[in-house]
């Protein structure tokens, strides 16, 4: 095997890497707070509204991508929004953070719920009777206990936006050096048998996501163990 | 509690007579056929994405024909496929939308050399939205209101190989570059161009007469880029090499010929 590592452009991975991260901050933020709502909510539409914050993740991605390129394109209700305030994010690198926030977000929400409702409520309720401000109660008591869910939920969703192709590829498009991510880059690669420079992506989005993932996992086994010494005091 | 305990009871009983009821139709509608033929042939087609509507026709005009032969579509792009056979895939019959993949399976051997042939043609064309008027010609594309542009990836998808060929000996190539939005397949480019993402896109004649959406502004003159040719062959992998062969022979009769016209594709004359 034997390629000119200068020939390669390195831009795919910049957009990935950019890509991947913004939609992971995005996610993280609108995770919770879906996840916050949804645990807390007793009416009827709980079972429709948790359909619909999972349902990205049933979607086949290029289904999800032809419909935000329906909903954030030109005649698109929230395309025609952006074009009245003069900018368009179709076939531009937001492009490439809204398709991975929208893949990347079900995974979080499903996580931090799922650890949220873990949580023995009698320590929330001992709290109320003492006076604590809710506010108060989400950072020092349902984050810190559901901490693990929300670190396991941050590294799914960073893999699953890195790794995101379809939604990316439908409403970012192929423009090389703006919208063009690794996988696309190694879809493209493969398609036209270049197979060299496909191994060479592959190998360079495997090595990033197991060090992600790895150091998430060594980091979250601190935490815990922070939290469990705390504890014991 | 208990209500839903017997509705998905209720459900999964609807099922299963359901699914038996189907399995006894599908018994009953295969046992008379057993007794009267021989040996049922199954055909792996390896075809194009373009030809699925047309070959999906034809489909049912050959069971009526061959009723024996049973025959089986894996449509994708060409790329895919090529890799596909390559890797082993169990296909007896090769239909590309681009030279080039026919010719590197060729080159490792496995065509049944003698059965290539040049199937179909087609015309490479220029799109827009069916109420647009900006782009009236080739020239309009350089114009400053004409926005994006769409072309298949051209070292992936044949058409966008035509269409970097045909706008470079034009003298357009350079000048669009910065408008280009590349697609992975031509299905995403009428895609953009249907929605309105892009203002105007280059596909097949073929795929332009599917979509009600977009109209057609001109064909790209033929000198302009190589002959757009979709060429088939038979897999030497293939255990049914008669049966295929029939097939193709009937893919090239002017029965069938006529049926590819229908779906804007062009007969070329052997």
């Amino acid at each position: 095997m034997s390629f000119d590592l200068m020939e390669i452009d390195f831009a795919p991975l910049i957009i990935s890497l950019r890509a991947a991260t913004m939609a992971t901050i995005v996610t993280f933020f609108l995770g919770i707070a879906a996840a916050y709502f949804v645990s807390g909510y007793q009416g009827k539409f709980k079972g429709l509204i948790d359909g619909v914050l999972t349902l990205p993740l049933v979607l086949p991605p290029t289904v999800l991508g032809f419909l935000l390129l329906v909903l954030f394109g030109k005649n698109g209700p929230l395309g025609k929004f952006l074009t009245a305030i003069g900018t368009t994010v179709i076939f531009s690198w937001p492009a490439t953070v809204i398709a991975a926030s929208v893949v990347a977000f079900p995974l979080m929400y499903r996580t931090v719920r799922s650890s949220f409702e873990q949580i023995d409520q009698n320590i929330i309720y001992a709290a109320r009777t003492l006076g604590v401000s809710e506010w108060k109660i989400f950072w020092k008591i349902t984050i810190p206990l559901s901490w693990p869910g929300v670190a396991a939920g941050t590294v799914l969703a960073f893999a699953r936006a890195l790794g995101d192709f379809g939604a990316t590829l439908m409403i970012g498009g192929n423009i090389p050096g703006k919208t063009l991510t690794i996988p696309a880059a190694i879809f493209f690669a493969a398609e036209s048998g270049d197979m060299n420079k496909a191994l060479l992506w592959v190998i360079l989005i495997f090595i990033i996501s197991l060090i992600v993932m790895t150091l998430m996992n060594y980091w979250t086994d601190y935490q815990r163990k922070l939290i469990i010494s705390a504890g014991r005091k | 509690m208990k209500k839903v305990s017997w509705l998905l009871v209720l459900s999964f009983s609807l099922l299963i007579i359901l699914s038996s009821v189907g399995c006894n139709a599908n018994n009953a509608a295969q046992s008379p056929e057993k007794t009267t033929q021989v040996e049922p042939v199954e055909i792996m087609v390896s075809a194009a994405a373009s030809l699925q509507n047309s070959l999906t026709e034809l489909q049912k005009d050959y069971a009526q024909k061959k009723p024996e032969v049973k025959l089986t579509f894996n449509f994708g792009s060409s790329g895919t496929l090529q890799q596909q056979i390559e890797q082993g895939a169990p296909a007896d019959l090769f239909i590309s939308a681009g030279k080039s993949q026919m010719d590197a399976l060729g080159q490792k051997d496995l065509l049944v050399k003698e059965s290539r042939i040049d199937l179909l043609g087609n015309d490479l064309v220029l799109v827009t939205g069916k109420e647009d008027k900006k782009v009236t010609s080739l020239e309009d594309l350089a114009k400053a209101d004409v926005g994006k542009i769409s072309i298949g990836t051209p070292e992936s998808v044949p058409a966008g190989k035509y269409a970097q060929e045909a706008l470079t000996s034009l003298k357009l190539w350079d000048q669009l570059t910065p408008k280009f939005v590349l697609a992975k397949d031509v299905t995403q480019v009428l895609n953009y161009v249907e929605t309105g993402n892009v203002d105007a896109g280059l596909v097949y004649q073929s795929d332009a007469q599917g979509s009600d959406k977009v109209k057609v502004v001109m064909a790209l003159p033929e000198s302009s880029h190589k002959p757009i040719v979709y060429p088939a062959a038979i897999i030497s992998a293939t255990k049914n090499q008669q049966a295929a062969e029939d097939f193709l022979n009937y893919l090239q009769s002017s029965d069938a010929q006529k049926v590819f016209t229908q779906y804007g594709f062009k007969s070329i004359a052997k």
